[in-house]
This record gives structure tokens, C-alpha cells and sequence, in this order.
């Protein structure tokens, strides 16, 4: 489904975080959210997500979510936090569950279809052998994968995770990206933001840049991901390069000139 | 422990503990003659020991226990915490402080109706407080900070009424009622209670699925379509109609909201929603049990139960912290 968002403006403790963004995500597409710290990735995702209060219109095919009432929002739109809170010491399996919590009916049971797709969703991030592991034991690295199997789980035609890559090992890094690329295979809609540009550039079909509250930038990666946008979203400089498998790139240094970090 | 078998087990605990609660006294009746006495009548001066003292004894037991059980795996759940229990957003305080004014204003002899409808209001305007300043600033922990307070306050009022007490008379029978008993209730504490318990344990139970998504903390949970907010209403009001009603009739009992949840969470699988249910029959179980301690431990020199509840229960707490720090959660 597609996901709309027109003039989106938020403020936070009276602060302006979002200044009238617009930005249209499309399904079948794994969508990367890019911007310094305090640029305002997390609250637009917020905002999409339907969590925080906001001026502008988000729409999912058309419909606002703003008429959803939670439990049904909950059915169109999974939100992946960037903070993984665990407050019990649960089994993964049970963390897993939660994310069918949504479709559950009064009786709280699982249902043969919702065991299927916890099965699924901790297989597709390599956690299946964890199951019965307490979460609160785990690694932060192993708590980001079964915090986003838990999102999987929920199964719903737009994804919203807030950086659930950082932390990870290389390979754990990559499996995260190839199974979001898997999703929006499924005709998901994907939006992640991410720190790590060359993970960004090599794994999203489209990149935001986002700076001040504003979209500086949007297109493929190799449209988006040049010299000068780096410098001026970022204040850094990069090796870029295209190989047999796609574009890559490597962060080399401060540009030294306008200093984009708040 | 599978969670039908675990119901099971407690419900067997709670029942054990309610017999045994009517069966176990001074007066010395066989079990068979106390049952018979209970259903069929028949000896008047067994029949009155069973039907008017035992009976609504045993029953307030199971019924406080199992209110007071899960009125603190609810909070648990809800802030996320551990430590939590029913005295932490003051509603305890606020019931015993409005008990205590009636004492001291000479009310409380009206009418056996007097001194629980004090405690209810007290309890009642707490709640209000609270959701007033829930709804001017939506965080759980200005809820928590703010019922810390009104907690203290109460205690401070308390204590100042304890104070200006005419008597010394006085101030015992306050000092007395605060300690927390069930002895003496008649039938009509149990009627007065069973309504406000039963919307209390429902506005609870209603709460259940977001205090299993509040595991992923607020956030997680209202990704998960949670609706936070009404669930802090709903726990609020359904700890205050427990515990505002408990505190009604029995006094203050401490511990029994903090222990039980603890003692039942490692058979569970931990998630707080599931957790109220067999917190509650636990709670059932032991404050039936501590109140027969209560009254046989001393022979001629009745204990109250919210005295043992604290013996008992501290000690235990503070055995569970050391055993592992992991287990608390």
C-alpha cells in the first residue's frame, strides 16, 4: 500500500522538529532514512507511524490514518521503536507473539496462522534458535533481530523501523537488510533509517536525506548519494564507486566547511 | 508449567485455603459439624459461629487476597516496575487516611457502613486526583511521582490526626484499624465489597493486552495498537476500586500486592497480562493463610493479618532480592 505524506509539521516541547515535509513511499520498495543526528528522522517515522501529533496529512491508499482508531492502525502499520525495551524477562518466542497482538480477538489465543508467521519471522532473522532463550539474556545485537522478528510478525502492509540495523554484526547487518528486501519482495512498503550510508546506498532501492526538519534529498542511491549532498547533509566527503553488484561507498573524512551536526 | 495447569493448581491453593479458613477457630467444631453447621443449620450456637463469623471471614480473605493480588501485578505491569505495588500510587493511604478522620470525628460508631464509606471516599478522591494530573501531563512516571506524593500526604494527615487525638483510646483503636484485620466482618462487609471488587477486577482484566504489550515499553505498545493512556485510566480505577474497597473493610494489609506477583511470575511466562489471574488466586491463597496464622500462632492473643502479612512477607521479599535479582523481574 502506499503511504502519503503531505506538508507533515511537528513541534516538540514548543521546538519546530518537522518543517512540512512531504514524502510519498511506495510498496514493493525498501525506502532508507538518512540524516545527522537531531535532523528529525525518528519523529517523521513517529509522525507516519501515527505516534506522535502532527499538521499535514498521512494517508495509507488514500485512506487518513488520523481516522484509524489504534487497533486498526496497529493492522496497516508496524512501528519498530529505535529504543529495544524489554521490560520482563520474556521468551524470544513470546516477544515474537506480541507482534500478533493486533489481530488477536477477546479470546488472546494464537491461532495456527499466527504461529505460522511468529515460525516465520524468527526464521527470517535467524532467531528461531533463541526461541525459548529469556530475551532480557540476549546481546543488543541478538535483542535488534528478535525486537524486528517481533515486527515481521505483526504482518502489515507498511514497515517503520527506526534503526534497527545499528548495533548489528557485518553479517547480521546485511541479513537485517536482505530480509526488509525480502518483505517489500512480499509488496510491503518499507521505510528504514539508517547511520551506516554504504549498508544505505548497497541495500535501499530509494534514499531520503533529511536535514533540519526538511527533506535535503530524495531518489536511487546513486542519484542521491554524491559528494556534494554528502557535504552539505553531512559535512563529510566519501569514495563512491559502482561495482558488478551495485554502488558503494566509504566515508574518508570531515569537509570542514558548514557544520550540519546540532 | 502450563498456564492451565498452573490455574488449576492455585484455584486447588485458594479453595484449600478458604476451607481451612472455616474450619480452623477457637470455638472447637469438628469439620464435619462446622460444614453441616454452614449448609444445614442445626446446632444455633455452631450455626452462628459458622454462618456470622467464619463464613464472612473467610470469605473477605479470598476476596482482598485475590484484589490485592492482582491490583499489584497490574501496576507492576503498567509501570514497568517490579517494586511496584498498590500502596505506591497512595491509594491505601488515601482509604486508611479517610477511615481514620471517621474514627476521629466519633463517626466512625454510626454505623457499620460509616467507616468503609470513609475509606472510599478517601480512596475515591485520590483517584480523582491522580486522573486529573494523568490527564494535564500523559506520562506514567508523573503518575507514579504524583501518587508517591499523595500517598505521603495521606500519611502525613494520618499521622497528624493520630496527633490531635482526644484520647489515647482513641489513637489506639486508629493505631489498631491501621494494622489491618478481618476479624469481626459481618456479611454485610462482603456484600458491600463483592460489587466494587468485581468492576475492579474487570476494568483490570480489561487492561490486560496493554500490559502485555507494555513488555515493549509505551512506545512498543502503542506501535502495537495499544491505547496507553485509557489503560492508565483503567488501572488506576481498577486499583483504587480493589484496594479502596480492601482497605474498606479489612484496614490496611501490606506485602501481599508486592510478594505475590513475585511468587507467581517465574511459573508464568512473564508477560504482566497474564499475570493478573494467577496473581490473584495466589493472593487468595496466602492472605486466607496468614490470617489462620494470624489467629492460631497466639493462642488467647489474636494477631492482625496485616501484621503477619508484613512479618511474613518482608523477610521473604528481601530472601527473594538476594536469591537472584534476576527472578524479581
Amino acid at each position: 500500500m502506499q503511504l502519503t505524506a503531505g506538508n507533515i509539521s511537528v513541534s516538540l516541547a514548543g521546538r519546530q522538529v518537522l518543517h512540512g515535509v512531504d514524502i510519498v513511499l511506495e510498496p514493493g520498495q525498501v525506502t532508507g532514512l538518512l540524516g545527522p543526528n537531531g535532523a528529525g528522522k525518528s519523529t517523521l517515522m513517529r509522525a507516519l507511524a501515527g505516534q506522535v501529533a502532527h499538521q499535514g496529512r498521512i494517508e495509507i491508499d488514500g485512506q487518513p490514518i488520523i481516522a484509524m482508531n489504534e487497533a486498526d492502525r496497529a493492522k496497516m502499520i508496524t512501528w519498530l521503536p529505535q529504543a529495544r525495551v524489554l521490560s520482563w524477562p520474556i521468551s524470544v518466542r513470546a516477544v515474537v507473539e506480541l507482534g500478533r497482538l493486533p489481530w488477536h480477538g477477546w479470546r488472546r489465543a494464537l491461532s495456527q496462522v499466527d504461529r505460522e508467521k511468529c515460525a516465520a519471522a524468527m526464521e527470517l532473522l535467524d532467531v528461531t534458535g533463541l526461541a525459548d532463550r529469556p530475551a532480557t539474556d540476549l546481546s543488543g545485537g541478538e535483542q535488534a533481530r528478535v525486537l524486528m522478528a517481533r515486527a515481521v510478525a505483526q504482518d502489515t502492509p507498511v514497515l517503520l523501523a527506526d534503526e534497527p540495523a545499528s548495533g548489528l554484526d557485518p553479517a547480521h547487518q546485511i541479513s537485517m537488510m536482505a530480509a526488509l528486501r525480502q518483505l517489500a519482495g512480499q509488496g510491503r512498503t518499507v521505510l528504514v533509517s539508517l547511520h551506516d550510508l554504504s549498508l544505505a546506498a548497497r541495500w535501499c532501492d530509494r534514499l531520503v536525506l533529511m536535514k533540519h526538519g526538511l527533506i535535503a534529498a530524495d531518489g536511487p542511491p546513486d542519484e542521491v548519494m554524491t559528494n556534494t549532498t554528502l557535504r552539505d547533509v553531512y559535512g563529510i566527503s566519501a569514495r563512491i564507486g559502482h561495482d558488478a553488484c551495485g554502488l558503494w561507498l566509504a566515508p574518508l573524512g570531515l569537509t570542514g566547511g558548514e557544520s550540519d551536526n546540532e | 508449567m502450563s498456564r492451565p495447569v498452573l490455574i488449576s493448581l492455585l484455584t486447588v491453593l485458594g479453595l484449600a485455603g478458604f476451607v481451612l479458613s472455616l474450619l480452623i477457630g477457637p470455638a472447637r467444631i469438628g469439620p464435619v459439624d462446622s460444614i453441616e453447621a454452614l449448609v444445614a443449620g442445626g446446632n444455633e450456637a455452631a450455626m452462628i459461629i459458622m454462618r456470622e463469623i467464619r463464613l464472612p471471614r473467610a470469605l473477605l480473605g479470598v476476596l482482598i487476597g485475590f484484589s490485592l493480588g492482582v491490583a499489584g501485578a497490574a501496576l507492576q505491569g503498567l509501570l514497568r516496575n517490579p517494586l511496584a505495588e498498590p500502596g505506591i500510587i497512595g491509594i491505601s493511604a488515601s482509604a486508611s487516611l479517610g477511615a481514620v478522620l471517621l474514627f476521629y470525628t466519633g463517626l466512625a460508631g454510626a454505623s457499620f457502613l460509616a467507616l468503609p464509606a470513609g475509606a472510599l471516599i478517601g480512596a475515591a478522591i485520590c483517584v480523582l486526583v491522580l486522573l486529573a494530573i494523568s490527564a494535564m501531563q500523559a506520562s506514567t512516571i508523573t503518575l507514579i511521582l504524583a501518587g508517591i506524593a499523595l500517598g505521603s500526604l495521606a500519611g502525613a494527615l494520618t499521622s497528624l490526626v493520630l496527633n490531635l487525638s482526644p484520647n489515647p483510646y482513641a489513637s489506639y483503636e486508629i493505631i489498631f484499624w491501621l494494622l489491618g484485620s478481618l476479624k469481626d466482618r459481618t456479611m454485610d462487609h462482603v456484600w458491600l465489597v463483592i460489587p466494587l471488587m468485581i468492576a475492579g477486577w474487570a476494568a483490570l482484566w480489561a487492561s490486560s493486552r496493554t500490559l502485555d504489550a507494555l513488555s515493549l515499553g509505551e512506545e512498543g505498545a502503542s506501535g502495537l495498537g495499544a491505547n496507553i493512556p485509557r489503560a492508565r485510566v483503567l488501572v488506576v480505577c481498577g486499583v483504587a476500586l480493589c484496594v479502596g474497597a480492601a482497605t474498606a473493610v479489612s484496614g490496611a494489609i501490606g506485602f501481599v500486592g508486592l510478594i505475590v506477583p513475585h511468587l507467581v511470575r517465574p511459573l508464568t511466562n512473564r508477560l504482566p497480562g497474564q499475570l493478573l489471574l494467577p496473581a490473584g488466586l495466589a493472593g487468595a491463597a496466602l492472605l486466607t493463610l496468614a490470617d489462620i496464622v494470624a489467629r492460631t500462632v497466639i493462642p488467647e492473643r489474636e494477631l492482625n493479618v496485616g501484621v503477619v502479612t508484613a512479618l511474613i512477607g518482608a523477610p521473604f521479599f528481601l530472601w527473594l532480592v538476594i536469591r537472584s535479582r534476576k527472578e524479581l523481574f
